[in-house]
């Protein structure tokens, strides 16, 4: 039974090294991955669902007993987020043919796409530190597979600092490891969850929890280490925008939630007040990056970053209301992601360029894309009854009872104008007068685009609509995530 | 002996950071291997240093050294080779495309 916990793992791997043998027969693979994709939610589907009705399931890989070897813990918060990754997977898959050129497609796409929803789905149900860090390579190794997909100019330009970046902060966590290792002597979560409430010297483990923080907030782009983001982001296809803008920073907030609430809890005023801070900093900066510019794929890079700031602030007040605030955003946020960036591209492509002063009156050719983006801009900044106001609400909640006044303030203007600069693409990109078709043969896969955007805004609207059927569940994981004592008795069985 | 080889550690990063910070792209991948390299050593002293003794863990076997850190520099050393040989191919294409390995002039400040 425990075998399950691997399932999300090894399906996209084995599918990804199947499609490398056949990648030069386009439809074929097209057609492949879309099944594999499909099958991959419906097992990962499954398996949430035995894991909310029977519990944790953990798996020693090689029947290594728990605090030696490498365990995978399939809890209900990691299951929730690789359900939501392979939801996400779906949806590009269905984009990618639109998306990329039939060239671009050969060149090993759908493998290097496969291998990300593996590495992304590893970091999320390994219970290993030093394994965390190996899955944070294959996901990365894939991504730089992808970002530098198409040869541009400007690609390989940004794809140097993305990479760079990243070999950066994944040699300081490495380094952090080792300081960690050689204070509890253990690198699996459990036990270095056990074993920090015991040592004597507590200054050095808060060190160490910094250091950690500084590594997952490089990946999660938290200020002040968000500045590498939004290039990189916008540089790569529309299809693997998408991808990074809705996966790869949630993994590292899913790191810091993880860490902070399971091992490093035990300095709370100095570390969580921290977040507090950069939270709110996050949110400013982020939405002023937004407002600063006319290219709409670089308003949605920007607009990833206060949305990391709302996660952390959930993370900051560390309340059980504001745990589970941070849970349903993480959700909403990734789901969203998927479906702007998605949105955005098909725009940029159909109108023929990503400058909003050179566009205006799309609406009137296309419509579905138009309404939709209206729709998603108002789902990202939180407008009652989508997902976003749910997310929104439970975490301000959080604040007032903590009585973090300021906090709740600034998220409240940040969300106004994260909603001004969403709805100005609407606005100056899609109203206005009727002009000629810009590119007019594009129209057809312009149109088509809209698809797999309207499936994941779906998923949205039913996260806000449907939040009473949605809530209990998530509500039990942020009780589970604020009792660590349950995730280390599953894993270490005493 | 612990105390020399984190100063040794120390000393790499140093100067990897330093050629971190040059504007030629080679100086900046040798830079990160020598980032990856002081990450390694340090690896290797955290799990304390001993001469003389194998890291096997038999039964009534009371000197040993720790294996872990062994099993993890390995599998570092591996991940960094192969994200160097990566960047050294990236860098290659991207200095051969934009015509310049000058980081000061891949910038990108030149489109909105």
């Amino acid at each position: 039974m425990s075998n399950l916990a691997v399932l999300p793992i090894l399906l996209p791997l084995l599918a990804g090294i199947f499609l490398a043998f056949i990648h030069k027969k386009t439809k074929l693979v097209r057609t492949l991955s879309k099944a594999f994709a499909i099958i991959n939610l419906l097992v990962v589907g499954w398996i949430f669902m035995q894991v909310r009705d029977n519990g944790n399931i953990v798996l020693e890989m090689g029947s290594w007993d728990a605090p030696f070897g490498i365990v995978l813990v399939a809890d209900l918060l990691a299951m929730t987020l690789v359900l939501t990754t392979n939801i996400i997977a779906v949806a590009s898959v269905f984009f990618a043919p639109q998306s990329l050129s039939k060239k671009e497609e050969s060149f090993y796409f759908y493998t290097f796409f496969f291998m990300l929803i593996s590495g992304v789905s590893g970091a999320f149900l390994t219970g290993d530190l030093f394994n965390l860090f190996v899955f944070f390579e294959v996901l990365l190794m894939a991504s730089y597979g992808l970002i530098v997909l198409g040869n541009g100019k400007a690609q390989l330009r940004e794809s140097i600092k993305y990479v760079l970046i990243n070999l950066f902060s994944s040699m300081l966590f490495v380094t952090t490891i080792a300081f960690l290792y050689s204070v509890v002597g253990t690198v699996n979560m459990a036990q270095a969850a056990q074993r920090v409430q015991e040592v004597d010297q507590q200054g050095i483990l808060t060190t160490i929890a910094i250091l950690f923080f500084f590594v997952f907030a490089t990946k999660a782009a938290v200020f002040p280490l968000y500045y590498w983001l939004p290039r990189p982001y916008i540089s790569p296809n529309p299809v693997v925008s998408a991808l990074f803008g809705a996966l790869l920073t949630k993994v590292g907030v899913y790191s810091i939630l993880r860490t902070f609430t399971l091992i490093f809890n035990h300095e709370v005023e100095l570390t969580h007040t921290l977040f507090i801070y950069l939270a709110a900093l996050t949110m400013i900066f982020g939405v002023v990056g937004a407002l600063s510019t006319n290219n709409i794929k670089l308003i949605v890079a920007y607009n990833i970053i206060p949305a990391v700031g709302f996660m952390l602030m959930g993370i900051g007040i560390f309340t059980e209301v504001s745990i589970t605030g941070t849970i349903y955003y993480l959700v909403h946020d990734m789901v969203i992601k998927g479906a702007l960036f998605i949105l955005v591209g098909a725009t940029a492509y159909v109108a023929g360029t990503s400058d909003l002063r050179k566009m205006g009156g799309l609406i009137h050719h296309y419509p579905v894309l138009g309404w939709l983006m209206f729709l998603a801009s108002l789902v990202l900044a939180g407008i009652p009854p989508f997902s976003g106001f749910i997310g929104k609400l439970l975490l301000l909640r959080g604040g007032l009872g903590e009585e973090e006044i300021f906090i709740v303030i600034i998220a409240l203007i940040s969300s106004l104008l994260i909603l001004f600069s969403m709805i100005r693409i609407f606005i100056r990109g899609y109203w206005g007068e009727k002009m000629d078709i810009p590119v007019p043969d594009r129209e057809k896969k312009g149109k088509r685009m809209a698809i797999p955007a309207a499936g994941l805004l779906t998923v949205s609207i039913l996260l806000g609509v449907g939040a009473e059927w949605f809530f209990p569940t998530i509500e039990t994981i942020a009780q589970y995530i604020m009792d660590p004592e349950l995730y280390i008795d599953s894993v270490l069985k005493e | 002996m612990e105390i020399i080889m984190a100063v040794l550690a120390g000393i790499l990063f140093t100067m990897g950071v330093y050629n971190l910070l040059q504007k030629q792209l080679l100086r900046i991948i040798i830079g990160t291997g020598l980032i990856s390299h002081g990450a390694h050593l340090f690896i290797l002293t955290m799990g304390e240093l001993k001469t003389g003794a194998p890291p096997v863990l038999t039964e009534g076997v009371e000197n040993y050294t720790d294996p872990l850190p062994q099993a993890l520099i390995l599998t570092s050393i591996v991940i960094s080779f192969g994200v160097t040989s990566l960047l050294l191919v990236l860098a290659y294409r991207a200095a051969k495309i934009n015509g310049t390995d000058n980081m000061e002039q891949l910038r990108g400040n030149d489109y909105e």
